[in-house]
């Protein structure tokens, strides 16, 4: 009945028969330089309203979070490292500006689309997942069944919002706004087979020119949600960029829910019985 | 333990009060509707009636709840498009769907005299799905990234389910004769059900002490976990005791244990929301996981 | 670079990837450090020092590009017996007048040559009579040199003892900067020069905005030329311009003191003909030897037929200058009343100009304005919606400006070029039509001037005939005629007898050619539109020739015979871009030559050359008179042929090098409202502890005008604020998140403050500076209101080139908003008498 998790192709699993690849995003964040190019093209193309103009004294994150309204995000963090050699200001510490693109991650195994009652959410032939907003009606369910924290309802709306990985232009053979728009080519949008290829690549090189911290994120199609079809490239924790460490798809443990759920139908229909067939002694 | 800027990882659930008051109803409702055909196949009627009309009053309030919580009420049909094993809202809907109209539908045959046999037809798949409507509200929250919630897996099908036993009886034992069969049929049940619901809640906080970590803190899952408790104790303590001998006595104590039983529900869901709004909730448990795999 | 030029900043990502070492220096720690290998956090204003000490680093190490010093560059040229140095007169060069506060470059000169000419700067300082020297003919002869640059008068030793003292030790005690890494920076350059490798400098009005601007360039023009990366690839130095085409506006100037090309406006006290004019500005040797050619053609293109021989080709027609018209001074001008008119088009000076309080007076004061935006900006607003106003001080009632508010269509919306920093030329075409009343500025001009012309038409008054002869034929189309603007780049290109021309040397200087402007000559060769080119990168030379066309004659890369050695072999394999080919007698390689493409580099130059072929073959500075590189400017500065170190105008501290303190020959315009904070050392000083500098955000432009009316940007940095270190912070109690107010002698402001390490305390001069970060975008209008930063910057001026020192100033800052209504006047005069600031004062 429910099937997990397999580690196949997902447009393949969720029924499309065309010989589509999978597409995606690598998203390199050692080459991000905070532009925010991506969070302006992305609301340009796909018309996502403004997210209102307060001031967070979050380093030059005034975004805050993906949301509704917010299908790409650029991430900064500030930190003090020791510095190389204790050359650099403030007693042999030096400032780590990082900065990262979070965008939704169209996991393998998605749980939004798995909890979505209506339909609303699907799987598309590229592999990707995307919200129809005219079937949506705004159940909420989606909105804390992801494990990123992406999906939220659009107030004013109802409905819920998030990256579509442009099913629009990508359909008709053309790249992701974001993507276009990334000026250091920090967000790259391809077969996530090659993605995926070119990203070990990159991590060695990285790792061996002096960014021992770096590594994958999202690249493995073993961790909790199967890979993700939009995977990214950091240099710390990743938790250091607002991003759950482990994440693992709830529907994994869907089938163990329900069975516990029959074992609470069981002792319902007990105890009921029970307490009538107590009065009979 | 690092987050970014404290903000959380989590979106919050969406969910407005209606989605824990339906949890209330349908809980209750789907108790009352098994308890209404136990009373029914064991002979007595009067429970049975009473409990079914119970069924069918909290089954009738329940859509418009779950209706009036969508950002598009209007689309609240897009729901039966499709039925989905992975989403236990989808199932619900569907279990909705049935059960609803049977409670209403049962107790209608009941209150007219009409249709009686359709009616025990109806009532029994009242009673059949009760169960159901009893615990898959627990898998509904369960089934979601939130920490309180989702570790909770293995628990919350078992708190709803208490919490919706001692709904029934306390509605049971509030609306029945305190000396007859029926108030001591929902006694019972009303024991059962605080008891299921009591080591349910203590087995899942002492087993996911951090993801739980609302139900015990300073916030308003606290103040409600506490008041739940309160209320539940309180009334079903009235409702053994004094309850057993004098009317009003048990009318006040099911009144409590009900107020208790809302305000547990009304505790998860905000747990939930709590949970979600803590980055360390939602960090800890995978930092750990993975720690532990290194 | 990555973050007010993130487009240009994947170039510099991809030579990271390639293996190229990235080094930031700035004061604060931004999206660039965040990507560079090495951040080095220096005090603002101290630049000089920390480039002069690079420079001594070279030279006392031994560290040069010594054959490519010893040949191309000025290093052996004996400069003559009169220069006496700063090392000499304790901060001054010779030839000072302290009343005038001025130089005369007449003791800079070379020995052996009366006036060489430079190929850039203040050019008319070699023409005699502007200066009152007697003769007017510059450069005859070869300067006397030293090739084994041992003379302590060549410039080579001269250079060694100028900088001799800007040590590690006092590139620290100056600019905060750590000896371990100032010599790791210094190492990183020059183990990255030489014959196999070369290094790139990259700048912007970090550098410019101050009272010694040029001369930051100079010192770096100095390490470049020291360490042979200038003409050769992968070196050179870039200036990263605020707007799209910037260049271009220098080039086709919206400068008061150049023509077309960098022609020399006519002083109005200057040469009578057309005949003095060349005979005083054409240069003896190099590619400045042909003005004639390129004035008459610009004269032919101006005015067509009515130019002919017989007139001087229309000479008289030009526009004379007779005194500083650069921007503060015409809006010290307004504000005394002596301009009464004041055209304002895609600049918005009361947010992006010094001393907004300034700006408005002058506004106030006008008869009329024009303003052409986008949207209403600040500076068309400012007669209702200003600071002044607020406190009281200006009242609409009594402004009188007439006020016209014209929109502007988006570049988005009209055919056009860009020139950007490469000068390379980027046809855009019109994706939609302008909306509503909209419209170019290239039609806005074109009718003006059509109307005037129209409305001028029976005038017989001779002083109407330069507008009444003006060609203004250009065609037009559409229902809102709008100008052909191919046709004016063809015109600017330049045409002759059979059509358009191919470049630059084909005008002449007998009529014949019309040209608009000599370096773009060619930009439409061939009857084409060159600047439209687009052939992609992957299908032509990685030097990529076929992308639009750059000035002059689409030469990538200037000076570029410094790519190979004095024979005309290339450095190296690896750096290989030009090279004499003796097979076919001529230079080839990569690029176009930036050279006679057939002399030999034996070539000699024979009695009686003149132009370029009065240089030898082995003299890639083609525009200067001795084809060298300068590394020591006899003439084309006003403020010193060397750079030396002196602290901003407003500083906390003293100069460790000199007893003079700043530039001397930095402009001030004191007067009420635009007083200074008083210098280091001086009584009052105090008042102003904190270093400030102005800067921008990737989020925004400039003055606003094009991102805080739009809410995807402004959603992004929606407030103004201010970044302190948490030590500042700490200091005077301000909190991540909530309000400061910043405080000089002209204005106070308010901001939300920012926290960050990315802002570090520095050890200057043994105590412990603070800096103050503040973003200028933000004004009173669109959808993110806030104070503007430049209400602080004070009017002083760089003498060079009159840009304001906006990025070094003292301040002080204090936790909470700023007063409103007439308490703000209150507060600023309260610091006024704090820091002892009278009505006399500087």
């Amino acid at each position: 009945m429910i099937a997990r998790p397999s580690p196949g192709d997902p447009a393949t699993d969720a029924g499309w028969t065309t010989d589509q690849p999978r597409l995606g995003f690598f998203t390199d964040t050692s080459l991000c330089i905070g532009c925010k190019a991506c969070e302006v093209a992305c609301k340009e193309w796909n018309g996502v309203p403004d997210d209102g103009f307060d001031f967070s004294g979050t380093s030059y994150d005034n975004t805050g979070a993906l949301g509704a309204d917010t299908w790409r995000h650029v991430t900064f963090t500030e930190k003090l490292v020791p510095a190389p050699g204790g050359i650099g200001s403030g007693g042999g510490d030096e400032v780590r500006w990082l900065m990262s693109s979070d965008v939704c991650k169209h996991c393998t195994h998605a749980a939004c689309l798995d909890v979505c009652p209506t339909g609303a959410l699907f799987r598309t032939e590229h592999g990707t997942v995307v919200v129809q907003d005219d079937v949506c009606n705004g159940c909420g369910y989606c909105v804390p069944a992801c494990p990123f924290g992406v999906i939220d309802q659009r107030r004013g709306d109802g409905r819920v919002w998030k990256c579509t990985l442009c099913y629009d232009r990508i359909g008709a053979g053309m790249t992701p706004a974001c993507a276009q728009a990334c000026p250091t080519e920090s967000i790259k949008f391809g077969r996530l087979d090659q993605l995926r290829a070119s990203a070990d690549g990159r991590v060695t090189t990285l790792r061996a020119g002096g960014a021992p911290d770096a590594r994958l994120y999202g690249a493995d199609t073993t961790d909790g949600v199967g890979g993700m079809g939009a995977f990214f490239l950091l240099l710390d924790d990743p938790e250091t960029y607002g991003l759950p460490p482990d994440p693992v798809v709830t529907t994994r443990d869907l089938a163990s829910m329900w069975r516990t759920a029959g074992a609470a139908a069981v002792a319902v229909v007990a105890s009921v019985a029970g307490a009538v067939l107590a009065g009979r002694r | 333990m690092r987050t970014y800027y404290g903000r959380p990882v989590l979106k919050a659930p969406v969910w407005k009060w209606p989605i824990p008051v339906y949890f209330f109803t349908g809980g209750m409702a789907g108790a009352s509707a098994s308890l209404a055909l136990a009373a029914r196949l064991s002979g007595d009627g009067a429970l049975a009636r009473r409990s079914l009309g119970v069924a069918a009053l909290a089954a009738a309030a329940s859509p418009p709840l779950l209706i009036a919580d969508l950002g598009r009420p209007e689309r609240f049909l897009n729901m039966l498009r499709v039925a989905k094993a992975t989403s236990p809202m989808s199932v619900g809907t569907w279990v909705v769907s049935a059960f609803v109209p049977a409670a209403i539908g049962a107790a209608a045959c009941e209150r007219t005299g009409r249709l009686r046999r359709v009616g025990r037809v109806l009532e029994a798949v009242a009673g059949a799905l009760g169960p159901v409507m009893c615990t898959y509200t627990g898998v509904l929250v369960a089934d979601t990234a939130v920490p309180a919630w989702h570790e909770a897996h293995r628990e919350l099908p078992f708190v709803f389910a208490g919490s919706a036993m001692a709904s029934a009886g306390a509605a049971a034992v509030a609306l029945s004769p305190v000396d007859g069969t029926g108030a001591a049929i929902a006694r019972r049940l009303l024991a059962a059900g605080v008891v299921v619901e009591g080591a349910a809640s203590q087995v899942m906080e002492r087993a996911h002490p951090h993801a739980c970590a609302p139900y015990r803190g300073a916030g308003r899952a606290a103040v409600l976990a506490t008041t739940a408790r309160a209320l539940t104790v309180a009334g079903t303590a009235v409702a053994l005791t004094l309850g057993r001998r004098r009317r009003p006595a048990a009318t006040a104590g099911g009144a409590l244990v009900l107020v208790g039983a809302l305000c547990e529900r009304l505790c998860v869901s905000e747990a939930g929301v709590e949970s979600a709004r803590d980055p360390r909730a939602t960090i800890g448990p995978q930092r750990r996981r993975l720690d532990q795999a290194r | 670079m990555a973050e007010c030029h993130p487009v240009g900043f994947q170039w510099v990502m991809e030579a990271k990837a390639r293996g190229a070492t990235v080094i930031h220096v700035d004061p604060r720690f931004t999206r660039t450090s965040a990507l560079a290998d090495i951040h080095v956090p220096i005090r603002a204003g101290s630049d000089i020092a920390f480039l002069g000490g690079i420079v001594n680093h070279i030279l006392a190490n031994g560290r040069e590009f010594r054959e490519y010093v010893a040949a191309y560059t000025n290093a052996a040229t004996l400069v003559g017996d009169g220069f006496a140095d700063t090392e000499d007169l304790d901060g001054l060069f010779s030839g000072f007048d302290a009343d005038n506060k001025t130089y005369d470059p007449a003791t800079w000169q070379y020995a052996g040559m009366t006036t060489a000419t430079a190929a850039a700067g203040h050019r008319e300082q070699a023409m005699g009579e502007a200066h009152g020297h007697g003769s007017k003919h510059q450069g005859a002869g070869r300067p006397d040199s030293d090739p084994s640059l041992e003379d302590p008068r060549c410039v080579f030793q001269i250079l060694k003892r100028h900088f001799s003292r800007y040590t590690p030790e006092m590139v620290e005690e100056i600019c905060g900067v750590p000896p371990e890494l100032f010599t790791r920076v210094a190492e990183a350059l020059c183990a990255n020069s030489g014959r196999e490798r070369t290094s790139a400098f990259v700048y912007s009005v970090g550098w410019t905005q101050h009272t010694v601007g040029v001369q930051y360039i100079r010192t770096a023009s100095i390490i470049q030329l020291l360490l042979g990366n200038i003409g050769r690839p992968g070196g050179g130095i870039l200036a990263l311009r605020g707007h799209a085409s910037i260049q271009g506006s220098t080039d086709i100037p919206t400068l008061f003191n150049i023509l077309p090309g960098y022609l020399p406006m006519v002083p109005a006290r200057g040469p009578a003909d057309l005949a003095a004019y060349i005979d005083a500005y054409n240069a003896p040797a190099g590619f400045w030897g042909h003005m004639d050619a390129y004035l008459v053609s610009m004269l032919k293109a101006w005015w067509g037929d009515a130019a002919t021989a017989d007139n001087d080709y229309c000479f008289d027609y030009l526009p004379r200058i007779d005194a500083d018209h650069s921007h503060y001074r015409s809006t010290l001008d307004m504000a005394d009343g002596r301009v009464k008119g004041f055209f304002v088009v895609g600049e918005n000076p009361v947010v992006g100009s010094a001393n907004g309080r300034l700006q408005c007076q002058a506004l106030a004061n006008l008869d009329w304005l024009v303003v052409r935006d986008l949207v209403e900006i600040e500076t068309a607003a400012f007669w209702y919606d200003s600071p002044e106003i607020d406190s009281g001080e200006a009242r609409t009632a009594d402004i009188g400006t007439e006020v016209f508010f014209l929109p502007a269509a988006a570049h988005t919306e009209k055919d056009g070029s860009f020139t950007n920093t490469q000068r390379l030329l980027q046809w855009h075409h019109a994706a939609v039509e302008p909306a509503g009343d909209c419209r170019s500025d290239l039609w806005f001009y074109f009718h003006l001037g059509r109307i005037i012309k129209d409305k001028l038409a029976h005038s017989t008054e001779a002083r109407d005939r330069p507008v009444l002869d003006l060609t203004w034929d250009y065609p037009t189309h559409g229902p809102t005629a709008e100008p052909d603007a191919e046709a004016v780049l063809r015109e600017i290109s330049g045409w002759g007898p059979h059509g358009a021309v191919d470049g630059y040397a084909d005008l002449k200087a007998d009529g014949s050619t019309a040209c608009g402007c000599w370096i773009y000559s060619g930009s439409y060769a061939g009857e084409a539109n060159q600047a439209a080119r687009r052939r992609p990168g992957s299908e032509q030379s990685w030097v990529a020739p076929e992308w639009g066309w750059a000035w002059p004659a689409n030469r990538r890369m200037l000076y570029n015979r410094a790519s190979a050695d004095p024979e005309g072999r290339p450095w190296s394999a690896r750096k290989a871009y030009l090279w004499w080919d003796e097979d076919s007698g001529r230079w080839t390689g990569e690029d176009v030559a930036d050279f006679v493409a057939t002399m030999r580099p034996d070539y000699r130059p024979p009695e009686g050359a003149s132009a370029e072929d009065a240089l030898r073959g082995d003299e890639p500075f083609v525009m200067q008179t001795d084809g060298r590189g300068w590394l020591f400017a006899p003439t084309g500065l006003v403020d010193g042929p060397l750079p030396a170190h002196y602290e901003p105008h407003e500083s906390p501290f003293t100069n460790s090098l000199y007893g003079q303190e700043c530039n001397p020959a930095r402009l001030i315009h004191s007067r009420r409202g635009n007083r200074s904070n008083p210098g280091g050392g001086r009584p009052g000083a105090d008042a102003f502890p904190y270093v400030v500098s102005t800067y921008r955000l990737t989020e925004h432009h400039t003055a606003g005008g094009m991102s805080r009316f739009l809410a995807y940007l402004c959603e992004l940095q929606p407030a103004m604020f201010c970044e302190v270190s948490p030590e500042l912070a700490a200091e005077r109690g301000l909190v991540n998140g909530g309000w400061a107010t910043v405080v000089t002698s002209r204005s106070a402001i308010e901001a939300r403050v920012l926290v960050t390490e990315r802002m570090p305390a520095l050890r200057v001069q043994g105590r412990t500076v603070h800096q103050v970060g503040l973003p200028y975008h933000w004004g009173r209008r669109g959808l993110s209101p806030g104070d503007s930063a430049n209400d602080l910057a004070g009017v002083v001026l760089d003498p060079n080139v009159h840009i304001q020192e906006s990025k070094a100033a003292s301040c002080d800052i204090r936790p909470g908003r700023r007063p409103r209504g007439p308490d703000l006047t209150r507060l600023v005069d309260e610091y006024l008498g704090r820091a002892g600031i009278t009505s006399e004062g500087p």
